[in-house]
């Protein structure tokens, strides 16, 4: 006798048998607390700001209050330069909803300069001020040939900011 | 007196029981945790009355759509008027899981333990199973940037790519072997014998550099186990496979601040179970391994992570063949994510199964080559963060 | 059947004892909008570390564990939100989807494992981030043979239990009223947001908003971030001396069908609670216990859970309580903080939220107990309890 294992379903016998379907409302609002807050703010002032730890040297962006390494509280705010170095960059093809989009569009990891005065703080490859965030002034071919590793960006601010991550259009890489 | 507490207290696996992976499954996520954990408990020779405790794993609750899901499936996973808990850690959840059964019986408490992991990923049905990752990211520093999950997993891709000068055709090696390693595993959704890197290479291009044949398939399914001390494994089975060795490690939140090339925090569990197992040099001493695939670069990353490969190295053992069944370190003899499927906390649970499969001779077809006393099972997940590993033996 | 689960070996007096030696918390009240959730459980968790005597986490710390539901939270694995608050970054650390209790019930296991030494546990709560709360509690009912029914308010579930209770047991809405006194202790409780100084009259005259249910039986819901540090034994002599001992644990489910549970008798807390006095070692909870902090989310459920935990004969708790047994001073104290009706519930913190003001209690100067019960629920509509038992 063959076990039971289960009951594969093709996609059109799979929308002929729900019987219930419903759309969740789950919805937030997250408090940006201290450290978030404060980092949304500037952005909309059109500055990136992070939280600096002096014990272990480390600069934090995005920010938060509390070392994540030394575990120390953290107090001290420093502007960092909204320039920096692509770590790593990919060509998207879809979209949130997994729908294919007309032209790709470049994302990746930007390592930030570390601010002035804080030059001998601790940056290496496993450990750095970045963000994830949308890159232009690429081409496919850039990216796909891994050239774009390491290149230079800067960001290209939006003239009407509100206080989000979108207020950069993108880091555009620097010619 | 005091009593040694390093003194352990021997904890075994003697049943697994998993059901069909597929795409979409009629069952419900409480029949299918059943079916699993039935089987397991025939596995074992045992019945629900023999099982002290249940532990339950399962993945964001968005996708069987049900919140407080461990409630739910303690039904289904036979937690009834017992004392039932649900532990999650994302994708590394499956092998989490059972480490979670391991404390329930190593601390004294709990003599027969089922281990249960199920996910229902098709009841996330519209827009697709894949928007419900849109709720993974940071909702305030990346949300906002609307962001796709596999957008992570490309970046992480390229970097390692970029730092070791690996080519996509030694990355699509991994997806090949475990397709066709899959023809054999009798859950298996994508089983391939025919596939080649060719196919690969030449399927949709989703975030470049990740194309749709470098993914494992959204999937519905349960895995279950069934853990025992020394004493009751001893009455029940005459193979009984240890957990000797336990690990898990959680990075930093704070993804975009680290290197994404090496999976430091799956280097770290590895070496907490290798501790715990008394290992000194895996390559050496570990006979199998599955390691989570839910990308065909993820299994070189961390055969690296867990020191299988030197870093860099993993894409030419698996070139040398070294990685397939009748090779000297078999890794994902089951067919892996890749091919078996992926229902989040099932498929790492069905990791494990297929060690305790490996260690006890029950592979069948997919029975490795040599001779195997030590086995591995590991899993990843989070934002690049969480890493299990559990160490298995038969002696 | 109620299944029994534990072996007997366990309690030889030779097993190392597992205790607690540090607890800090932050929040307790119903907005906290100055401080995200990481950051009230960084707070928190600074609080208990140092409490336990200047604990570093990256050094002193095995292991931690949060407890923490996706939906509450907002975000699809939560997990990956904690490590870095607790000092957790690149340490063991994983997520109990469950009652901070059960977390903690999983650090005790880790512990007796023999293979950590001290766990740190946490969880928080920040509702007043959730928009749609009613929405999201519907969720966690069963999606074919409940939620469709688009229940408009989940406190409806508890309305209905209470009525089939009081008709079960005679229990009258006189007899509800008793559970003010719960709102009045609360008020020497620094941490209860919502003590009231009022009397049986007042609660008499008030609305109902779910009969029998009116207003003051239903407990809000607050933010807080709770961190609890267990330690082995040996671990714990280096940071205190005096931990708080983890005499027992138990936690059970009943079953997922909320319709088909016990409505007059919880079962999952009478499973747990026998299974966390039998490792304590307690045959007869009332003569044993001298505190008893319990859910009382609303307020018929204090009157069911005292007699599942057995801190009373089945059918004389309306009794006791009526004659005073169950006030600060009397024959066994129950929720002098005043319980979830006095300070709220923080979600899956509530469990550690008992725990701590029993914690407290047990290290004060003035008469402590010796032991302590805490028992958590989850709210509707599951049927899970946690239990532990503490002693001196």
């Amino acid at each position: 006798m063959s076990k039971y294992l289960g009951t594969p379903l093709s996609e059109k016998d799979f929308e002929a048998v729900v019987k219930e379907a419903a759309k969740p409302s789950a919805k937030y609002r997250y408090t940006t607390g201290i450290a978030l807050g404060r980092f949304l703010d500037e952005l909309r002032r059109g500055r990136i700001i992070g939280t600096v730890c002096s014990h272990c040297r480390r600069v934090y962006v995005p920010p938060r209050i509390y070392c994540s390494h030394c575990f120390r509280e953290l107090s001290e705010w420093v502007y960092v330069r909204d320039e920096g170095t692509i770590q790593t960059a990919v060509l998207t093809y879809i979209s949130t909803t997994r729908e294919r989009i007309e032209k790709p569009l470049v994302v990746g990891v930007i390592k930030l300069d570390l601010p002035e005065g804080y030059g001998d703080y601790a940056v290496d490859e496993t450990f750095y001020p970045g963000v994830m965030h949308y890159i232009c002034g690429a081409t496919e071919d850039d990216v796909k040939s891994r050239r774009i590793f390491g290149k230079r960006v800067k960001a290209k601010w939006r003239s009407e900011k509100t206080g989000s991550v979108r207020d950069i259009e993108c880091f555009e890489v620097i010619p | 007196m005091k009593m040694n507490t390093e003194l352990k207290q021997r904890v075994a696996v003697v049943g697994a029981g998993l059901t069909l992976f597929r795409r979409r499954m009629l069952d419900t996520p409480k029949e299918l945790a059943w079916i699993a954990a039935k089987q397991a408990l025939d596995d074992a020779g045992l019945t629900l009355k023999d099982v002290d405790a249940v532990v339950i794993g399962s993945a964001p609750d968005a996708f069987d759509g049900v919140h407080l899901k461990g409630e739910y499936l303690s039904e289904g996973a036979g937690g009834i008027n017992k004392p039932t808990m649900r532990v999650y850690v994302g994708g590394a959840t499956g092998v989490f899981t059972p480490i979670a059964g391991w404390w329930h019986v190593a601390s004294g408490l709990f003599d027969t333990v089922l281990v249960v992991a199920e996910e229902k990923m098709s009841s996330a049905a519209k827009p697709h199973p894949q928007y419900v990752f849109r709720y993974i990211w940071d909702p305030i520093v990346e949300k906002p940037l609307d962001p796709n999950l596999i957008w992570i997993f490309a970046m992480e891709m390229h970097r390692y790519m970029n730092k070791y000068n690996i080519k996509k055709e030694d990355i699509a090696l991994v997806s090949v072997k475990n397709k066709r390693n899959a023809v054999d595993h009798p859950s298996a959704q994508l089983p391939d014998p025919n596939i080649t890197v060719e196919k690969v290479l030449s399927s949709e291009t989703l975030v470049w550099p990740v194309q749709q044949l470098d993914i494992s398939p959204v999937s519905d399914g349960a895995a279950a186990l069934v853990l025992t001390s020394e004493k009751v494994a001893r009455r029940v089975t005459d193979n009984p496979v240890w957990i000797d060795g336990v690990g898990f490690t959680l990075d930093t939140t704070h993804w975009t601040n680290r290197e994404l090339a090496f999976p430091a925090y799956v280097r770290r569990a590895g070496e907490m179970a290798y501790k715990m197992a008394g290992i000194n040099n895996p390559r050496r001493e570990i006979d199998v391994a599955e390691v989570y695939d839910p990308f065909d670069y993820k299994e070189l990353h961390h055969m690296e992570g867990l020191g299988l490969a030197g870093r860099g190295e993993a894409p030419r053992l698996t070139r040398e063949g070294v990685t397939q069944r009748d090779g000297d370190l078999p890794i994902n003899p089951s067919g892996g994510l890749l091919g078996v499927g992926n229902p989040i906390a099932a498929a790492g649970l069905m990791k494990v199964a297929e060690i305790y499969y490996q260690l006890s001779g029950k592979a069948g077809k997919r029975q490795v080559k040599k001779p195997v006393y030590t086995g591995l099972a590991q899993a990843w997940g989070d934002l690049m963060q969480a890493g299990t590993v559990i160490v298995m033996r038969n002696t | 059947m109620i299944h029994n689960a534990l072996k007997q070996s366990i309690f030889s007096e030779y097993m190392p004892r597992v205790g607690i030696i540090g607890v800090g918390w932050f929040g307790f009240q119903p907005e906290t909008s100055t401080y995200s959730f990481r950051e009230m459980t960084y707070k928190a968790a600074n609080r208990a570390y140092m409490d336990a005597g200047g604990l570093d986490p990256r050094k002193d710390i095995d292991a931690f564990v949060s407890s923490q539901e996706d939906f509450w939270e907002g975000i699809s694995i939560a997990d990956e939100f904690a490590p870095d608050q607790l000092g957790g970054a690149m340490r063991p650390v994983y997520t109990v989807a469950g009652d901070g209790l059960q977390g903690l019930a999983s650090a005790y296991m880790m512990i007796r494992s023999g293979q950590f030494d001290v766990v740190a546990v946490e969880s928080h709560a920040k509702p007043s981030d959730i928009e749609t709360l009613g929405d999201i509690i519907n969720m966690s009912m069963d999606p074919i043979t409940m939620a469709p029914l688009r229940v408009r308010n989940p406190h409806a579930l508890a309305a209905l239990e209470a009525r089939l209770y009081m008709h079960r047991t005679g229990a009258t809405e006189e007899d509800l009223a008793h559970i003010v006194r719960a709102k009045r202790n609360a008020i020497k409780n620094p941490r209860a947001s919502f003590a009231m100084n009022i009397g049986e009259d007042d609660y008499l005259g008030g609305e109902k908003i779910l009969d029998p249910l009116r207003r003051l039986d239903v407990a809000p819901l607050i933010d807080a971030a709770i961190v609890i540090v267990l330690a082995s034994e040996e671990a714990a002599g280096k940071f205190t001396d005096t931990p708080i001992w983890v005499r027992g644990v138990g936690w059970a489910t009943e079953t997922s069908q909320w319709e088909l549970h016990d409505m007059e008798y919880p079962l999952h807390a009478a499973t747990a609670a026998r299974m966390a006095y039998k490792m304590a070692g307690i045959d007869d909870p009332q003569k044993s216990i001298q505190l008893a902090e319990i859910d009382n989310r609303y307020s018929f459920k204090e009157l069911q859970f005292i007699e599942a935990l057995g801190l009373s004969p089945r059918g004389e708790a309306v009794k006791l309580m009526r004659d005073g047994a169950f006030e600060p001073g009397g024959r066994l104290p129950i929720n002098p903080s005043g319980g979830a009706l006095g300070e709220g519930v923080p979600l899956e913190a509530h469990g550690l939220a008992r725990l701590l003001y029993a914690v407290e209690s047990l290290r004060g100067d003035q008469a402590p107990a010796e032991t302590a019960v805490i028992h958590g629920w989850r709210g509707v509509p599951t049927t899970t309890s946690s239990v532990v038992v503490l002693g001196r």
